[in-house]
């Protein structure tokens, strides 16, 4: 082992071997890792970065998956991560879509340029035939020096040649004039395959080993690499009829707004029944309510009542209204789980079938705009679950000035699940022009925060550049323990913030703090805002749970304190200004200090100004 | 000419990726300075998607007007 291993830090045992899966995305790698590890896999966390790799044991190897890439580089997180698992690698499966042979044969070549033993599991065989294309594989397998194993991973069949064939991994036919470049820096490495990410000028890989870029030919690299893969895939593959099959056609309706708009709006149609009906009132009635509010409530009401008084300090903070023991836990696992479990359920079903990548092209014209690029309809669309976990994958747009744009976006401008329910609620009874002037001030606060910042903000946004992958009919295991991964890895992230935020919350009610804010408060309310003093109380409310907030409103409405208007001015306030206590906290654990309070502190007062706005032109 | 100004259908060759960024990861989709490939699909003021074979990738607006082309 060497200083300059980044998974040497990884619980790895010293002497096993490492077979590790490498493959473009949505390749199937992760059925040749179920197949191989079985139920034993243990998920880690990726030193130093937030991208997880699972890893688990076949006979006395240690298997490890990497997420799907491209190629070996550091374009992003991923990439890093893939890049340093593969490095360090005795042998490689790398899984190659046979449909796409010359977008992933890249991957392949680079990886047989790195000098790691390599066994590739061509994939996805049946599509090969329902495509009209035919492969010579033997021909493939001369070409690159290494055994390839033809399969259909969703059918099982090939798996077991492939397991038979890991034994058998050798070094593949390497481009000389690469090898010869690598032969001049090898003794400034510590493996043979650090040599080339030297060559390709991989900045993070030349820092480790203290170089400069001074060796570095990536473009002259690439395309000869390039040049390769596309000799061979000419080579290999010839196509006996063409003709676009109906999933091509779906793909292409997916895409163009006159179709794709309406197959949007029956998607997130479907989505809405999912999420807005199913889950958030069947199932959150029965976790939140049930489960969670009497059995898991009573008991630790039932066990805790017998230490602590539940009016103390210590009582109201571990089992008050906002407790540790009480609230949060009910919070986070009676509401917020099925929510986030419903709707990476449905993000995953969507990004394995190609469906995603679709949408984001889609739309990629309207979010430049507000200086995001398509990619950035993922974590708004996952606002309107839960803006805490939309918050978390901001992590995917492409550049600081993005993820802060969509941050500030979705912490002001999109209502989440549990507030919708309630909003909804409040809102029906009141007609359409009612419903309208709510929608249509929200939708003008968005519009234009996003396209003023798009203004104000330093530098440019990165372009939209997606491989867009055939559409497919996910399985159903892959997407679930993809929602399971993800919605883990929620938990565990919100979760303990969730408890700090509960913590406060009890301190600054329980020292009094909470009823001088809403005092403070009041000029603002009935002032500017023109509404009875009442609601102060029900925005701080709002800020521990978004729901509370509206429910609030509810009970202000039903007692008729609340005019209709006024209930609309109350909502976009209570909508636009900064989400729930966890929600905040993820956003200061993401953004930067500064950034984090320039985007809590900005809401707040959008919210009032804009609310305020609209008393001053409605009342 | 540069891709923005592509018609759907259209076949390319590939001329010049100003990025150097954009030219290492473009050329991995199989998008470089010599290569060969049809536009097969324009959004209205939207990205425009370029195809080889069965590999499609969508280029947003602004990165396809920086991308020189030329007609084959």
């Amino acid at each position: 082992m060497n200083c300059h291993n980044p998974i040497s830090s990884m619980d790895i045992p010293e002497r096993a071997k490492k077979i590790v899966l490498a493959g473009n995305p949505n390749v199937g790698k992760s059925v040749f890792f179920n197949a191989l590890t079985g139920l034993y896999v243990d998920v880690s966390n990726f030193p130093g970065t937030t991208v997880d790799i699972s890893v688990g044991k076949y006979k006395d190897s240690v298997v490890m998956d990497t997420p799907g890439v491209y190629g070996v580089s550091s374009f992003n997180d991923e990439e890093r991560v893939a890049r340093d698992v593969i490095l360090f690698a005795d042998v490689i499966l790398n899984v190659v879509d046979a449909v796409h042979l010359e977008r992933d044969l890249f991957l392949t070549q680079q990886i047989i340029d790195m000098g790691i033993p390599v066994v590739i599991a061509l994939n996805m065989m049946d599509e090969v035939k329902r495509n009209g294309l035919k492969i010579d594989i033997e021909k493939l397998s001369k070409e690159l020096g290494v055994e390839i194993i033809p399969t259909t991973a969703t059918k099982k069949e090939g798996i077991e040649e492939v397991k038979a064939a890991l034994d058998r991994a050798k070094v593949g036919n390497r481009i000389p004039q690469i090898k010869t470049l690598m032969d001049k820096v090898i003794d400034k490495v510590d493996i043979e395959a650090e040599a080339l990410l030297v060559v390709e000028e991989d900045e993070n890989v030349l820092s480790r080993h203290n170089l400069k870029n001074e060796y570095g030919k990536r473009d002259h690299i690439y395309k000869l690499r390039r040049d390769r893969v596309d000799t061979i895939v000419d080579a290999i593959i010839t196509e006996t009829n063409e003709g676009a099959s109906f999933k091509t056609k779906l793909g292409r309706w997916m895409l163009k707004p006159l179709t794709g708009i309406p197959i949007l709006l029956v998607a997130l149609y479907l989505t809405y029944q999912l999420i807005g009906v199913f889950v958030a009132q069947t199932v959150v009635g029965i976790t939140e309510e049930i489960i969670m509010g009497q059995y898991y409530y009573d008991f630790i009401m039932n066990i805790l009542t017998n230490f602590v008084n539940e009016g103390s300090f210590i009582g109201q903070l571990l089992i008050g209204e906002f407790g540790i023991l009480t609230m949060a836990p009910i919070y986070l696992f009676g509401l917020l789980l099925p929510l986030v479990v419903g709707f990476y359920f449905i993000l995953s079903f969507m990004e394995d079938s190609g469906y995603l990548p679709r949408i984001a092209a889609m739309v990629d014209r309207l979010l430049t705009f507000f200086g995001l690029n398509g990619r950035a309809i993922i974590p708004i669309i996952l606002g309107f679950g839960c803006v805490t976990m939309a918050t978390i994958t901001t992590r995917l747009l492409g550049s600081k000035r993005e993820r802060f744009i969509a941050t500030m976006l979705l912490g002001l401008a999109i209502p989440c699940s549990a507030q919708l329910g309630v909003i909804a609620g409040l809102i029906a009874p009141l007609g359409t022009k009612m419903f309208l002037l709510y929608a249509v001030s929200i939708f003008i606060v968005f519009v234009l925060t996003g396209t003023i910042l798009n203004k104000i903000m330093p530098g440019e946004s990165t372009d939209l550049l997606i491989d867009l992958p055939p559409i497919r009919m996910p399985i159903l295991k892959n997407v679930l323990q993809k929602t399971y991964l993800k919605s883990k890895m929620f938990i565990l992230e919100a979760g303990p913030l969730f408890v700090l935020g509960a913590v406060i919350i009890t301190i600054l009610q329980y020292t009094g703090a909470l009823e001088i804010i809403s005092d403070a408060l009041a000029p603002i309310t009935v002032g500017f805002l023109k509404l009875p003093k009442e609601t102060a109380q029900t925005f701080i409310m709002g800020i521990i749970r978004r729901d509370f907030g509206a429910a609030g409103l509810n009970t202000l409405a039903q007692q008729g304190l609340l005019n209709p208007l006024q209930v609309v001015i109350s909502l976009v306030a209570i909508t636009l200004f900064v989400p729930c206590i966890a929600a905040i906290m993820v956003i200061f654990k993401e953004r930067s200090w500064q950034e984090s309070a320039l985007i809590w502190i900005g809401s707040f007062v959008i919210s009032f100004l804009a609310a305020g706005i609209l008393a001053h032109i409605v009342l | 000419m540069t891709l923005d100004l592509a018609n759907k259908g259209q076949k390319l060759e590939v001329v010049n990726i100003p990025d150097s960024s954009i030219r290492a990861q473009a050329i991995r989709l199989g998008i470089y300075e010599g290569a060969r490939l049809i536009c097969s699909e324009k959004l209205p003021a939207g990205p425009v998607i370029l195809q080889n074979r069965m590999q499609e990738i969508a280029i947003g607006r602004n990165l396809a007007k920086k991308i020189t082309i030329k007609s084959i």
